[in-house]
């Protein structure tokens, strides 16, 4: 760790701002007088609200939307839906990051795994087929899932490398609204926010999908049954 | 030094006028912004809520402002116990030298770059080069200009400007000529279609973000309760700079500083919508100092004045600093979509650069003195800014400042000399009466199709940007006089 160390810019660029605003004093106090009328303030999401079917008929629409396929499958058929979607793609190389459910893994058996340990170098990421994670938290609202490098996430080059992405995540871990994630991430894990494949629209304003990110995105929401008391969207389903 | 304008820029009229006779940059323009503009209301007219988003938004940025110094220090302090360095620099040359001493340390001489307003502002990559450093844009936008030897033009679409055939002439001479070492061999047979000119940008810059050692950036937002820092995109070049080098240097202005995490709630809904029309773009990465076994070992920020001090000062004019850089005003501004950006020479154009940039750079040249009349003054841009930041407010607040600035010098200009003579002739009825009598005659003279293309002298200045309907042959009062004896 480098400390950083007062210099004669520092003194004067803050020198400048109280000279330019005064004296600041009761900041809480005023912080707390921010008027937050918008909906979901906070993060108002009940327990077992994660998991309305409205919420993640939401989220799947949203990321169709954005040019991702996504759909909904039961826990007991989420094995061979993985197989599907990566035979579908070709995929026969695929990364799988440490902690992805075990459960889950049954799918693999005709495709060649590499786990992130060690480390898979940038030449061999660029050369497999696709990625395979689960992801912290799902954002109906935006058609958003949030990568926050927990289990079966893995770092954040592997799910930026590989041309294609496979995302699962449990039903339990979608919720509503921008507010009601963000009270839910922590901020000390660097956090990917993926809302549809990589685009841009610098040409035109047209929208193009697929630049430097995965230019194929899909995911897979599995159902969870029955919905639970209370939701847990950072842990890990198969390892609690 | 504050930031330039760009060099050799005229002031925004004559700008102006050689913009509007390029019928194809305003045939881009139109259709660009039109395409944009139908996307934001789209996505804004999604929320319910939309008017209590831009309320928190306005609200939290004017709380920010006020306790700068407090928010500032907190970010610096939990930056540097996340494991980053944070360093302040006063003006645009201080940044840069700082940026240019960062990356020689590392012993590299080629830097990535993640699209940023701020190094934009001052101008870092020719301050790099001239240290000896090459630095490759990655956004497709500011690749095609970088490429094109070119400047700016919009602040989220630096390219707007350019259609796709353009574009496919820069990617096939560019590319083209150094297609040995940079995998783009092919590049003579390229189309013109936005997924494939997309496809080779991606190949061009492939082999950059795998080798690439150090990173740059500017931010979205900095995050004073935590340390963190937020970068949002849509391409993925972002993610490629943020994640795969051994060093990252971000490079912020200081009014980019958030109070809390929670904030972000407010900011990440109304960034995306405004700025893209999208309800979320594509990829926004945050991270806080360095982690283990991901992303770099090093990490920096530099935060940046640069005027935003002196802006501060001013309580009417401080409201500029909300901007959260989404360029909805560029989309909506009639003067922007005909006139287009590079008119109002800096790299932020449109209602925001036109109140930005002279109070980041003062008002001495005379592109920062013309841009406050950059303007109809008809308020599109204050209703669609997420932050509300009232524009034509401060476009008029700065025109007073302007005229003030005149005022001072020991002569009397044409304009003052006119004011003062409307003074003279309007306080007496009977002068009036005179003056439409001789306007009216005037104007026989040199009137066509109902109006003035050229004064005459002096009065010059007034028809320079604008045409001036003729004087009725007769006024009102004569009129009436003579039709109701």
């Amino acid at each position: 760790m480098t400390a950083s160390f007062p210099s004669a810019a520092r003194e004067e660029v803050l020198a400048r701002i109280r000279r330019a605003v005064g004296d600041s004093s009761a900041v809480e106090q005023r912080y707390a007088q921010v008027p937050r009328g918008y909906r979901n303030a906070g993060g108002a999401q009940r327990p077992g609200e994660a998991c309305s079917p409205q919420t993640v008929a939401l989220f799947l629409e949203r990321l169709a939307d954005y040019g991702a396929s996504a759909r909904l499958v039961d826990a007991t058929a989420a094995p061979s839906a993985i197989a599907e979607a990566l035979t579908g793609r070709g995929a026969d190389t695929v990364v799988v990051p440490h902690g992805f459910p075990e459960p889950w893994r049954a799918g693999l058996a005709g495709v060649r795994v590499l786990g992130d340990d060690p480390p898979v170098g940038l030449d061999a990421l660029d050369a497999v087929d696709g990625v395979l994670t689960t992801a912290a938290t799902g954002v109906a609202a935006t058609g958003t899932f949030v990568l926050d490098g927990g289990p079966g996430q893995g770092r954040r080059a592997l799910t930026l490398v590989p041309d294609y992405h496979l995302c699962v995540i449990p039903a339990d871990r979608i919720v509503r609204s921008v507010p009601d994630a963000m009270a839910l991430l922590d901020p000390v894990r660097p956090l990917t926010f993926v809302s549809g494949p990589s685009a841009t629209s610098d040409i035109e304003m047209k929208r193009v999908e697929g630049v430097h990110g995965p230019r194929t995105l899909e995911v897979l929401v599995v159902a969870t049954e029955p919905p639970l008391a209370d939701h847990r969207p950072i842990d890990d389903p198969a390892e609690s | 030094m504050n930031g330039t304008t760009f060099l050799g820029m005229p002031a925004f009229p004559r700008a102006a006028r050689d913009a509007l006779g390029d019928a194809q940059l305003r045939r881009n323009l139109a259709e660009a912004t039109r395409t944009i503009r139908d996307k934001r209301d789209e996505a804004v007219g999604e929320l319910p809520d939309w008017e209590e988003l831009r309320e928190a938004g306005r609200a939290l940025k004017e709380h920010t402002l006020l306790h700068l110094d407090r928010y500032l220090l907190q970010f610096e302090e939990q930056v540097t116990a996340a494991g980053g360095t944070v360093h302040w620099a006063r003006d645009s040359a201080e940044a840069n030298r700082i940026v240019a001493d960062l990356v020689k340390r590392t012993g590299r001489n080629e830097v990535v770059k993640v699209k940023s307003m701020a190094t934009q502002e001052t101008g870092l990559n020719t301050a790099l080069e001239q240290a000896g450093i090459r630095a490759y844009e990655t956004d497709l936008a500011e690749l095609i200009v970088q490429l094109g030897q070119d400047r700016p033009s919009h602040i989220l679409v630096p390219a707007i400007h350019r259609n796709r055939a353009e574009i496919r002439e820069i990617f096939r001479r560019e590319m083209g000529t150094r297609a040995a070492g940079d995998g783009l061999g092919d590049a003579g047979a390229l189309g013109d279609d936005p997924q494939e000119l997309a496809e080779a940008a991606r190949r061009h810059l492939r082999e950059k973000f795998l080798r690439a050692e150090v990173g740059i950036c500017g931010a979205n937002f900095l995050v004073a309760e935590t340390g963190t820092v937020v970068v949002a995109e849509s391409e993925g070049n972002g993610r490629m700079c943020l994640s795969l080098p051994q060093t990252l240097i971000c490079l912020a202005g200081i009014e980019k500083v958030v109070p809390r995490w929670q904030d972000l709630e407010v900011f990440l809904q109304l960034l995306p919508r405004s700025s893209t029309g999208e309800r979320m773009n594509p990829y926004t990465s945050t991270w806080t100092g360095t982690a283990d076994q991901d992303g770099p070992r090093e990490f920096h920020v530099v935060l940046l004045d640069g005027g935003r001090t002196a802006t501060l000062a001013d309580p009417i004019g401080r409201q500029a600093l909300n901007c959260i850089r989404c360029s909805a005003c560029l989309n909506v501004c009639p003067v922007y979509e005909r006139v287009g950006g590079h008119a109002y020479g800096s790299v932020y154009p449109g209602p925001i650069g036109a109140i930005l940039g002279p109070q980041l750079r003062g008002t001495a040249s005379p592109v920062d003195r013309s841009l406050p009349y950059a303007s109809t003054l008809c308020g599109a841009c204050y209703e669609v800014c997420p932050v509300k930041i009232n524009i034509p407010e401060v476009l008029v607040h700065l025109r007073a400042r302007v005229v003030d600035g005149k005022r001072r010098r020991p002569l009397p200009g044409p304009e003052r000399l006119a004011m003062a003579a409307a003074r003279w002739t309007l306080s007496s009825p009977r002068r009036l009466a005179g003056a439409q009598r001789m306007a009216a005659a005037a104007a026989r003279l040199v009137r066509h199709n109902g109006r003035i293309r050229r004064m005459p002298g002096p009065l010059a200045g007034w028809t320079d940007a604008r045409d001036l309907p003729a004087p009725a042959p007769e006024s009102f009062r004569t009129w009436w006089r003579r039709t109701h004896p």
